[in-house]
């Protein structure tokens, strides 16, 4: 497939979905068109023939980095919940996870 | 030379020594800060109480014999995205509006135990994604040099903190062109080292492979100083460097005879006359300090703002998923978790965030992920090849910062791929995980400042300081001359326009 394929509305409602961000159908529209405009400029790189070429992850290659398996102070709990919106017995505190929305 | 116009290197001599008291020095800020701040707007937390403390501490320990290190008294502005612990740390959003983080950065730490003072927390693009700082949820830093104007971005508070004199220097974090672009349209000095140079620890992750923090100052001298102290291995980094880096203070004391410069001369158009003119200056100035000006080719430079803009945003997509209302920041109530995530995301991420987001999840998104991403990574190693052979024929490339001076606000905010424009001569390094810096060179349209970039390969920072230094000693040789039949420029405080910026080297 070509990058240059057009984004549709459908695909971007598809996409906030995904992304866990509630879209007004307005900005899917907005959105559409911004992200479609985008992508047709980064079409330029269909140009290229990528055939042969590694793709690159990362810009200073390191393997295996472990440190010394020694004991070290972790966060201290009460100061990270007292940074959550809510909080009790020392754990999260988050609504239901099996709901209306499926 | 008066206090107001002391580098960090001076302030830090001084301080150790005793015959200047960082407490003074931190007075001659923040009263910039009291007179200026609510026109320029470069803070979102401005630390003053903190700040004469930790000023006060350090005055204490030289009057009792010991050395509080190598920037000693030194005030500096951070990036409101680095990690200081039980400090408001909000990356310009409002989904973190209010957090404290339980822990600081690294270069929070390292500064600190190097003496450094800190002065205040800058606003910024939100999450690092902007080169205006007009998509900050807390409102738009305006540059110094002119209120009508754009302090570039991601970095602009950290620039125009540095620009107006608020702080001796300060940090900011460049992902694409965040630190280098701010830098040349605030008309000071910003560095990004090679990726791995500076510990990310602590620093609110944008575009992991691609982020760097490095500092912004009024001379190149400086930010060796400041690259010295923050560089260096971090085992809380896992992608940081093992080896230890060479000192920068001490490269920049070589000259640049012999050094071979590279012009990439299938550089993609796009430099405003007034930059290219100043970036032809440049080449003249090295060429006259005894350097080689070589031509060399980069043909997949042109490529890196579509490599880029696939590769950031998903990186973006993915770690900003982390912002879901349970640990930390905001969160709208709703019935289940993922109402809950949704609807806090739309509320508290800004209209770009939520752009790039989309952006790098459907290029993410099974069926797309290797016509855009896995692209883009093919395009990226292109790049780096690219670049190393013309560092076999280079030891560094000169390149102009950013395309035009600063813009008017408003200028761009309607074209999201206009704004993404802005960084086409420096996402190119980033992508390669180069070291890049941009030096003030002389003034362009409207008396703004314009940046010169050098480039370097990895871990290329000694040679790229040495390149860097002698640009600026050709400015203020040229600025001295100018300056012996005219009268001393006022010292408003705006140290973009003296000396350094005013330069007529043409």
């Amino acid at each position: 497939m070509g990058v240059s394929a057009r984004i549709t509305a459908a695909d971007v409602a598809k996409v906030a979905k995904l992304a866990r961000l509630d879209l007004a159908p307005e900005a899917i529209e907005r959105t559409t068109a911004q992200l479609a405009g985008m992508l047709e400029h980064f079409a330029d790189i269909d140009a290229l023939d990528l055939g042969a070429v590694e793709p690159m992850t990362q810009p200073y290659p390191l393997q295996n980095v472990f440190r010394e398996d020694i004991v070290l102070t972790g966060l201290d709990r009460e100061e990270v919940l007292a940074a959550a919106p809510a909080a009790e017995d020392g754990r999260f505190r988050v609504p239901p996870i099996l709901g209306l929305d499926g | 030379m008066s206090e107001a116009t002391l580098t960090a290197v001076e302030i830090s001599a001084g301080v150790r020594s005793g015959s200047l008291k960082a407490a003074d020095i931190l007075e001659q800020h923040l009263d910039r800060i009291t007179a200026r701040e609510g026109e320029v707007h470069a803070f979102n937390l401005v630390l003053a109480d903190e700040a004469r403390a930790a000023a006060a501490a350090i005055d204490d320990l030289v009057a009792a014999g010991n050395d509080p290190g190598p920037l000693a008294g030194v005030p500096i502005a951070l990036k409101d995205n680095m990690c200081t612990r039980g400090v408001p740390t909000t990356c310009s959003s409002k989904i973190l509006d209010g957090w404290k983080p339980p822990y600081n950065a690294t270069v929070v730490d390292r500064l600190g135990a190097a003496g450094a003072i800190t002065v205040g927390k800058t606003n910024l693009d939100e999450f690092a994604m902007g080169s205006s700082t007009e998509n900050s949820a807390f409102g738009p830093t305006r540059n110094p040099l002119d209120l009508t104007r754009v302090p570039g971005g991601s970095s602009g508070g950290s620039a125009a903190a540095v620009a107006a004199g608020f702080a001796s220097v300060s940090l900011g974090s460049d992902t694409g062109g965040s630190i280098r672009q701010p830098a040349a349209l605030c008309g000071v000095v910003g560095v990004k080292p090679t990726y791995g140079y500076v510990s990310r620890y602590g620093l609110v992750a944008f575009a992991s492979s691609l982020d760097q923090i490095g500092p912004f100052t009024t001379t190149v001298e400086d930010s060796a100083l400041l690259l010295d102290v923050i560089g260096g291995h971090d085992p809380m980094d896992s992608t940081s460097i093992p080896d230890a880096h060479p000192s920068l203070v001490d490269a920049i004391a070589q000259g640049v005879e012999g050094l071979r410069v590279g012009r990439i001369t299938d550089l993609p158009d796009g430099a405003d006359p007034d930059v290219a003119e100043r970036l032809e200056a440049a080449f003249d100035a090295l060429r006259a300090a005894g350097a080689t000006i070589v031509d060399v080719q980069v043909p997949a430079f042109g490529y890196g703002l579509t490599a880029y803009y696939l590769i950031a945003p998903s990186e973006a997509s993915s770690n900003l998923a982390r912002y879901d209302g349970v640990r930390y920041g905001l969160r709208v109530d709703a019935p289940d978790t993922n109402a809950m995530y949704g609807a806090t995301r739309a509320a508290g991420f800004g209209e770009e965030v939520q752009r790039r987001i989309m952006l790098g999840t459907y290029a993410l998104s099974a069926g797309y992920y290797d016509a855009y991403y896995g692209k883009a990574l093919k395009v990226r190693r292109l790049i780096a090849d690219d670049f190393d052979r013309a560092y076999t024929k280079a030891d560094v490339l000169l390149t102009p910062t950013a395309p035009t001076v600063a813009f008017p606000f408003g200028s761009k905010t309607d074209n999201p791929l206009a704004m993404y424009l802005c960084d086409v001569y420096t996402i190119p390094t980033n992508l390669a995980g180069h070291p890049g810096m941009s030096v003030p060179y002389g003034t362009g349209a409207d008396g703004l400042p314009v940046g010169v970039q050098v480039l370097a390969g990895t871990l290329g920072e000694p040679t790229m300081f040495r390149a860097a230094a002698a640009l600026e000693r050709s400015m203020s040789e040229a600025s001295a001359v100018g300056r012996a039949s005219a009268s001393e420029p006022d010292d408003d405080g705006v140290r973009g326009r003296s000396p350094r910026g005013e330069g007529s080297l043409s």
